[in-house]
């Protein structure tokens, strides 16, 4: 497939004829998270809503640094736990002296909680960008992490600091006792989060984050410091991922150190990657994507950790620019009207292509269970076809699968590079494509 | 500024730079009145680059003082001394790649009109900074251009880009590093003219190898050689200059 960087980025000029369009979308958001629970009711799939919420704020939050500003964080959890503790205080300080705080205002305390981090450490971590950074950052997520299992007065060791949400004073009669209350109120933050954070790319600073992420040197020369830049963007980012924290504080009325950790920090880079960073709504695809791959998965494979690894490598290597970036380079084609002569190809591909990953996963899971020592049982169901892992003819269909599956798509995949490269020469001759 | 027209714009006194045991810059002297298209031409090494470097504020001057418009900014970093008036062009493109053509210049045009690190105001909505904007793009001829990405322009655009983004902040003086390096004899042309347009009413500074583009633009032209100076005068008198000659203009004629 033929690379997508001349994407034009979707936070370009918004022509005046986009316009109307641009609200719409967010209208269409706007109406899909309060019609969400009305369709899909069921106490699991609000759990998942609420936890796909948090997870964008996160992730959007975590894209202020990497996609927009340019700087890769190893320890973005930081700025989300202390948000989440801070949180969690303020809840319980709220619940004993009566302090007149409804609850929909507590995922601020949360930003504050990441902010106020964000302000006293930023400084020194944004002195530089790149590997410099990186590593600080790591540094300091390690740090902050060890020290919460120390301080146990303020962190509350390993089993960490509960609250309860329904002591908080209630407005409107809602309790937030049910999850459904919870769910719009995570989903009002969700909303409100994403409008402010895609506000601030259209900013002034938000344009010179992106400049100090292309070329922070000749941002020098046109009058901007980069330090001040990538500080300005730091405390933004944590602030906005401290909300993130403060809304898991209030979904799971708890805060411990794994909110701190480097899996959490991890979670979220997987997120804003496969997402796609150079889109603002990218990180929004891999929020929802992974956190539903974390749920799912863990129910359906106990080896959910290598499935994950495989799709980021494969995003990695194949999609740079993440599922956002995929989607966005047929975005040309559309507006050229060429997207109908690859389309066919992509439908000869996707059967062998399918073939090829049934006969990974089907390898995975045989392997997986062959050596295991915890009894899981023996019967894979793969699309409703149960396969025995100890029986010859499953290692078989496996092999089978995999190779017969990857000879067929290596040529259906060629084809669809022949058809894409057609699409794109006759969009570019048509001036859609620069 | 408010004193009198006899400050010159730029003033390098006795500026040496040395990177380790090498020195090189030697000892620079070099004054350059307001409003005067000055260039700066001498061999492959002689340390033009260096200079621009050591005046933008990219590096520190070992010993010695800078001045612009009579304010001392040798130890001022990049910003501060953009802030105060001076800017430069690279010579190798050094634009932001990823952003648009419209962007580029907009970004260069936002600390200027005095909306620095602002997270509160819309940047589409600021007509004098779009109006500006769409004014450098019209000079620099990138209308057409302007959703495009930086790095997929040509190279000629490219280096239009480069000039414009240089002098969209309206800084007063303008150090322009070989512009119309790798330029076609017709791109050249085109520069040139370009230049010439652009910097009406400000100090140039140019470095430049061509010494068609160098006898077309400036008033007057310094020769660098080994880290100094060796004549500094109007394009006729270099030209007439025997030592300069000797050290550089015969080394191309011969």
């Amino acid at each position: 497939m033929s690379e997508a960087p001349t994407a034009p980025r979707p936070a370009a000029q918004t022509p005046s004829g986009g316009r109307a369009g641009f609200y719409a979308i967010w209208l269409i958001a706007a109406a899909a998270l309060i019609v969400l629970p009305l369709i899909f009711s069921s106490g699991g799939s609000l759990t998942s809503f609420s936890l796909i919420g948090i997870a964008i704020v996160f992730a959007l939050s975590y894209n202020i640094l990497l996609g927009q500003t340019g700087l890769l964080s190893f320890g973005h959890a930081v700025q989300y736990g202390l948000g989440g503790f801070l949180a969690v205080h303020v809840m319980n300080a709220v619940a004993s002296y009566n302090w007149p705080l409804p609850l929909p205002l507590i995922p601020l305390a949360g930003g504050i909680g990441g902010l106020a981090f964000a302000i006293v450490i930023g400084w020194v971590m944004t002195k530089r960008a790149g590997t410099v950074f990186a590593m600080i950052s790591l540094g300091i997520g390690e740090l902050v992490a060890s020290s919460s299992l120390i301080l146990r007065s303020v962190f509350g060791g390993e089993a960490g600091i509960t609250t309860d949400r329904t002591a908080l004073p209630h407005v409107f009669g809602w309790t937030f006792g049910s999850q459904l209350q919870v769910y719009y109120l995570i989903a009002f933050w969700t909303m409100i989060s994403a409008i402010a954070m895609y506000a601030l790319t259209r900013t002034p600073l938000g344009r010179i984050c992106n400049a100090v992420r292309d070329n922070p040197e000749r941002v020098e020369f046109i009058g901007y410091d980069p330090h001040v830049v990538r500080y300005l963007a730091y405390g933004f980012s944590g602030f906005f991922a401290g909300v993130a924290g403060g809304l898991a504080a209030i979904n799971f009325e708890i805060a411990n150190s794994a909110y701190l950790g480097a899996t959490q920090s991890g979670l979220v880079l997987f997120a804003a990657f496969i997402g796609g960073t150079s889109h603002f709504f990218g990180p929004i695809l891999g929020a929802i994507v992974v956190t539903y791959l974390q749920l799912d998965l863990t129910d359906l494979t106990t080896v959910w950790q290598l499935y994950f690894g495989i799709i980021f490598i494969g995003i990695v290597m194949f999609a740079p620019g993440g599922i956002a970036g995929l989607l966005m380079m047929h975005r040309p084609l559309i507006r050229a009207g060429t997207l109908g002569t690859v389309i066919p190809s992509y439908l000869v591909a996707a059967l062998p292509t399918l073939a090829l990953a049934l006969g990974v996963i089907l390898s995975i899971e045989t392997v997986a269970r062959y050596t295991s020592s915890e009894g899981d049982g023996n019967v894979i169901n793969l699309l409703g076809v149960p396969f025995n892992a100890t029986a010859p003819t499953t290692w078989l269909a496996a092999a089978v699968l995999v190779i017969g599956g990857f000879l067929i798509a290596r040529l259906s995949w060629r084809r669809v590079a022949e058809a894409w490269d057609r699409a794109a020469t006759s969009a570019r001759d048509r001036g859609y494509l620069a | 500024m408010t004193r009198s027209g006899m400050i010159p714009a730029i003033e390098i006194k006795s500026v040496q730079k040395n990177f380790g045991s090498v020195s090189i810059i030697r000892d620079l002297n070099l004054s350059v009145a307001k409003g005067e298209r000055h260039a700066i031409i001498g061999p492959n090494g002689a340390g033009k680059s260096t200079t621009f470097n050591l005046i933008s504020g990219h590096i520190k001057p070992s010993s010695g003082e800078i001045r612009l418009n009579g304010d001392v900014i040798s130890g001022l970093r990049p910003f501060e001394i953009n802030r105060r008036g001076l800017s430069r062009s690279f010579q190798v493109t050094n634009v932001f790649a990823h952003m648009t053509v419209w962007e580029n210049v907009r970004c260069a045009v936002l600390w200027a009109t005095g909306h620095r690190y602002a997270f509160w105001k819309n940047v589409d909505n600021l007509p004098v900074v779009k109006q500006r904007t769409a004014e450098i793009l019209d000079d620099i001829h990138l209308t057409h251009r302007r959703d495009v990405p930086a790095g997929l322009l040509t190279y000629a655009e490219q280096r239009e880009l480069e000039i414009g983004v240089t002098i969209a902040g309206g800084a007063s003086v303008v150090l322009l590093d070989e512009p119309t390096a790798g330029m076609s004899h017709a791109e050249t042309e085109r520069a040139v003219s370009l230049i010439r347009r652009l910097t009406e009413n400000r100090t140039l500074v140019i470095v430049e190898h061509d010494m068609s583009v160098v006898f077309g633009i400036a008033d007057r032209i310094s020769v660098l050689v080994y880290g100094q100076i060796i004549a500094s005068g109007t394009p006729e008198e270099i030209r007439g200059n025997r030592q300069v000659k000797e050290a550089y203009l015969g080394e191309e004629a011969r």
